[in-house]
């Protein structure tokens, strides 16, 4: 299973922090540190791949932001970055053109997406379509202004 | 008040923020507000506030005080504020606050609730972050869920049953009724999940992964359907179909084929054409042969498909994306020990990765590197590996080190070679050493005996350069002052002798005990050193001298030392030579290596000399020689040249020899009852008489212990007085055929559990037709009252041919060894 998914920019900003194990603010911290250094100080034209602890780290970069993943001994590091690609490309239909603005302002529906797509560390649904069509009918959901005025919220 | 502004509005904000300290301010600032407007309970904009709340969290700032708030939004009817509020709650809290336990009321309610997306929320969150007791208290909820027909939230159930089975293992059992038709979806989010399902109940129990063994069929099917069947848009990545779902069912096929045949028969086939027909030139391709590759390594696959696994890792290891090599040699240091023929095969290239850029790939390299070196290529191998150690990171310096010297006590082709290995590893990477390795290392040397002038002078020239690195220093100080007699007369077989005199020794010497490089524990092994050529050298009066200056030292230890050497000089003059003499052979605890027949303790410390040897003869150049000589090897050094001839073989037969018996089955378990049991008079009768050795010894009956091929060895029975716990065996070895046996020796080890130990033969010679006989006497040491039993090993040339046999020796009388 996945235990952490992480974004952050090249400047080391924390973007996005999913975390499917129980850890500490502390901890999580540590990781978040621990991560963004060793991913950044990595050399270009090197593998994805390094070891961490008793965790298989995979990250890749697109563009600005670093997509770093926390695996488990007996988990596919090669389908990791099928997985992250897939994400990304989520990402990129829900928002047409994704760049590194879209995910800092609208944070919230990153997660959205994320958690269509993932949950408990494992892959949940595999068909391209599924997710983002989850979420734009979920959408359709929330209240518009008007309506959330009106709605009582008890 | 005025409206709180806009999530959007504040990031922007943010983002112009030109410091740190801008930032805080305006965050600050910013949480006031928020404060306040959780405090007035302000329903309407706490959906907006939390949202904010989560942005400044990811910031990195305090947000604990809006964990209550995303509980009063999860129980909120308005599903903006459900998903701002479960998302709030995902990040916000865990399970070490008792807080969370607030939400499984409203979990549970809206599990329930009409609108699927809700219930999806619901799902998700629980099945991120549910602690055991959410857990609990919901399991049958999403046990409920898991049989809607309603896929979206099928697929959300099984996942959060896995986390359920995760935190809670009991609940197992609960969740087996709904998974009977799960394979049977068509969607394949929910086939997936299944998957994931099935694989955490297999793995975590037997009866489950026996109960779900029926499925490879099934799972082979769906594997096939999606090879087969053609292009379909929502799942295809790079022309292949469902790659996620292809990997999982590998690995569940993986799990459920492994130790059982009928499961690996059935999936066979379908291996076989995943490996041959997939794709290459993608990564998602190459992922599915890499998970193929581990399946069919770990099941029972036929030796075919084995072949072609490693192969595809051959094939790996050549490609150019640094990935896939990195992976490849992962598996490949997976399977070099079961697989090592096929493995070795790609050696060259595996060597060719440690000059790799890539850390990651470096490293695998270099650990697949000494798992693959043996008595064949160890050569060409430690070249590479040598090489590699000059060139590499610091990091890998200390791994490689060890790697190096473990592979050559293993497979050293000489002596000569072993030594300049090791002396080679000391100088490039010398601070880099174990501390551990120190004292292995001397050890390795005491043993090399005819070595010894050799080592000492390479170790001499190598101290000359560089005094730096303090292993070298140290086991070059440690080889001095032992050997350093060998170093003035300048008897070096192997190379060229360097001149060199005594006060060039002891200026190299003392130049370590003032140099700021050498720590205390260099100084200390160079004082003794010098200590110990007092008795080697002339210039008694120099070291007298060097000895007395650092009875005064600040360093305690040093100054403890030089304290009772100075003792030494001033009253216990006469005692010098015998304490500072030659080091008799230690013995080694590991079984690494060339390992004694005799087996001991395994006491490492130099200075301990086994109690049960009559005391070593004051001739320090042969002192290694009589030691020899007790220890019952004739001429043969006690360690066995086994390197030179056929390395593998012959120290396996010894390691065999020693292995089988400490590893051998009934010993340990059935010993201990039966003395206890025994009526104890039978012992003291024995030991009452001293007068009568053999009468006494007569309650032991003689046994014959091995007779093939014309050899016969008959042992006798004594009783060590001093010790009732030693027995005292004579074998007896005669040769009843019509011609000599000659250069005859025996062998023999005993489980760990005994001391041993073989005294000088009569003789080497088996005179033919019964002529006479060899005796040797045996000691054993039984201090646990163990059942004796020995395995021996006989060698001797009989009519011009070498004959060798092994035997075990099971059939002691009980008395010899209660």
């Amino acid at each position: 299973m996945i235990n952490f998914l992480l974004l952050f920019s090249r400047q080391g900003k924390l973007r996005l922090q999913k975390w499917f194990t129980p850890l500490s603010e502390r901890e999580k911290k540590k990781v978040i540190r621990d991560m963004t250094m060793s991913v950044l100080a990595r050399p270009p034209r090197t593998s994805n791949f390094l070891q961490w602890r008793d965790l298989k780290i995979v990250y890749k970069r697109y563009a600005s932001l670093y997509f770093c993943v926390g695996l488990e001994e007996k988990d596919n590091e090669l389908l990791a970055l099928e997985m992250i690609h897939r994400y990304v490309e989520l990402l990129d239909k829900y928002f047409g053109n994704v760049c590194e603005l879209d995910i800092i302002f609208n944070f919230e529906k990153a997660y959205f997406i994320l958690d269509e797509f993932l949950m408990g560390g494992e892959i949940l649904e595999t068909s391209k379509f599924a997710v983002g069509g989850s979420v734009e009918e979920a959408d359709t959901l929330q209240e518009t202004m008007e309506e959330y005025m009106s709605k009582p919220a008890y | 008040m005025p409206a709180p502004i806009r999530l959007r509005e504040l990031i922007r904000t943010i983002r112009t923020a030109r410091t740190q300290a801008e930032e805080r301010e305006m965050i600050q600032k910013e949480c006031a507000a928020i404060r306040s407007s959780f405090r007035e309970e302000d329903n309407t904009y706490r959906c907006r506030n939390v949202a904010k709340l989560l942005y400044m969290h990811m910031l990195g700032y305090p947000a604990h005080f809006g964990q209550l708030e995303c509980l009063k939004l999860i129980a909120s009817q308005k599903f903006t504020d459900k998903r701002i509020g479960y998302l709030g709650a995902m990040l916000l809290l865990d399970e070490r606050q008792d807080v969370h336990l607030l939400m499984t009321n409203c979990i549970k309610n809206d599990l329930n609730h009409s609108t699927q997306y809700v219930q999806g929320l619901a799902l998700c969150t629980l099945g991120c972050m549910g602690s055991s007791e959410m857990c609990r208290d919901l399991a049958g909820e999403v046990e409920k869920l898991l049989k809607t027909s309603n896929s979206y939230l099928r697929k959300k159930a099984a996942l959060c049953a896995v986390h359920v089975i995760r935190k809670v293992p009991e609940l197992m059992e609960m969740f087996l009724p709904a998974t009977k038709n799960l394979l049977s979806e068509k969607n394949h989010g929910v086939l997936h999940t299944s998957v994931v399902l099935l694989t955490e109940m297999c793995e975590r129990s037997p009866d489950m992964l026996a109960h779900f063994r029926k499925l490879v069929p099934q799972l082979v099917r769906i594997l096939k359907n999606l090879i087969m069947s053609g292009y379909s848009p929502e799942h295809d990545v790079s022309g292949i179909s469902d790659p996620f779902l292809q990997v999982r069912i590998l690995r569940l096929l993986r799990i459920l084929g492994k130790g059982d045949d009928d499961s690996s028969e059935a999936m066979n086939d379908i291996l076989a054409q995943v490996a041959t027909n997939t794709e290459t030139s993608k990564n998602v391709g190459n992922a599915i042969l890499y998970e193929t590759v581990l399946t069919i390594m770990d099941i029972k696959s036929e030796s075919g498909l084995r072949v072609l696994a490693i192969n595809i890792l051959g094939r790996f290891l050549l490609n150019n994306d640094k990935n896939i090599r990195y992976v490849a040699l992962t598996s490949l240091l997976k399977t070099v020990q079961t697989d090592h023929n096929a493995v070795q095969r790609h050696r060259s290239t595996i060597v060719d990765c440690l000059k790799d850029l890539d850390v990651s790939i470096k490293r695998r390299a270099m650990e697949l590197s000494f798992a693959l070196v043996n008595g064949n290529n160890i050569r060409g191998m430690m070249k590479e590996l040598l090489y590699f150690l000059d060139s590499c990171d610091p990091e890998f310096k200390a791994d490689c080190a060890s790697g190096v010297f473990l592979a050559a006590e293993k497979y050293a082709p000489s002596k000569r070679w072993h030594i300049d290995t090791i002396m080679r590893v000391l100088t490039t990477a010398g601070s880099y050493v174990r501390d551990d390795s120190v004292p292995n290392l001397i050890q390795l040397i005491t043993n090399s005996v005819e070595m010894h002038a050799y080592t000492v002078q390479r170790l001499y020239k190598a101290l000359l350069d560089d005094i730096s690195q303090q292993p070298l220093v140290q086991v070059a100080s440690w080889c001095i002052g032992e050997y350093g007699d060998l170093l003035l007369s300048g008897q070096c077989e192997e190379e060229e002798p360097i001149q060199v005199t005594e006060d060039e020794v002891l200026d190299v010497l003392e130049g370590l005990l003032v140099s700021n490089l050498s720590t205390p524990v260099t100084r200390g092994y160079s004082l003794t050193a010098i200590m110990k050529l007092s008795t080697r050298f002339s210039s008694v009066n120099r070291i007298k001298k060097v000895v007395s200056i650092y009875g005064s030292s600040i360093d305690v230890e040093l100054q403890q030392r030089a304290v009772e050497y100075n003792a030494l000089f001033k009253k216990y003059d006469h005692m010098r030579p015998a304490l500072l003499e030659r080091m008799p052979i230690m013995e080694k605890t590991a079984s690494n290596g060339p390992t004694e027949i005799v087996q001991t303790n395994g006491e490492t410390e130099p200075s301990v000399v086994e109690p049960k040897h009559p005391p070593p003869v004051n001739q320090p150049a042969s002192q290694g020689n009589d030691l020899l000589d007790l220890l019952g090897g004739n001429d043969v050094p006690v360690i066995q040249t086994t390197m030179p001839t056929k390395p593998a073989s012959a120290g396996g037969e010894l390691l065999d020899l020693l292995g089988d018996l400490s590893l051998g089955g009934p010993a340990p378990a059935p010993a201990p009852p039966a003395p206890a049991s025994q009526p104890p008079f039978l012992l003291d009768g024995l030991s009452s008489q001293p007068l009568f050795n053999d009468i006494a010894a007569a309650g032991i009956p003689p046994m014959t212990a091995y007779n093939k091929n014309g050899l016969k060895i008959d042992f006798t029975f004594e009783r060590a007085n001093p010790n009732p716990n030693v027995a005292v065996i004579t074998i007896h070895a005669s040769n009843s055929t019509e011609a000599d046996m000659t250069d005859f020796v025996f062998q023999a080890a005993v489980p760990k559990t005994f001391q041993l130990q073989l005294l000088s033969p009569s003789s080497n010679v088996v005179p033919a037709l019964n002529q006479g006989t060899v005796t040797q006497v045996i000691r054993v040491l039984n201090q646990q009252k163990q059942q004796l039993r020995m395995r021996i090993k006989l060698t001797y040339t009989h009519k011009g041919s070498a004959v060798q046999d092994l035997a075990e020796v099971n059939n002691f009388p009980p008395q010899s060894w209660q």
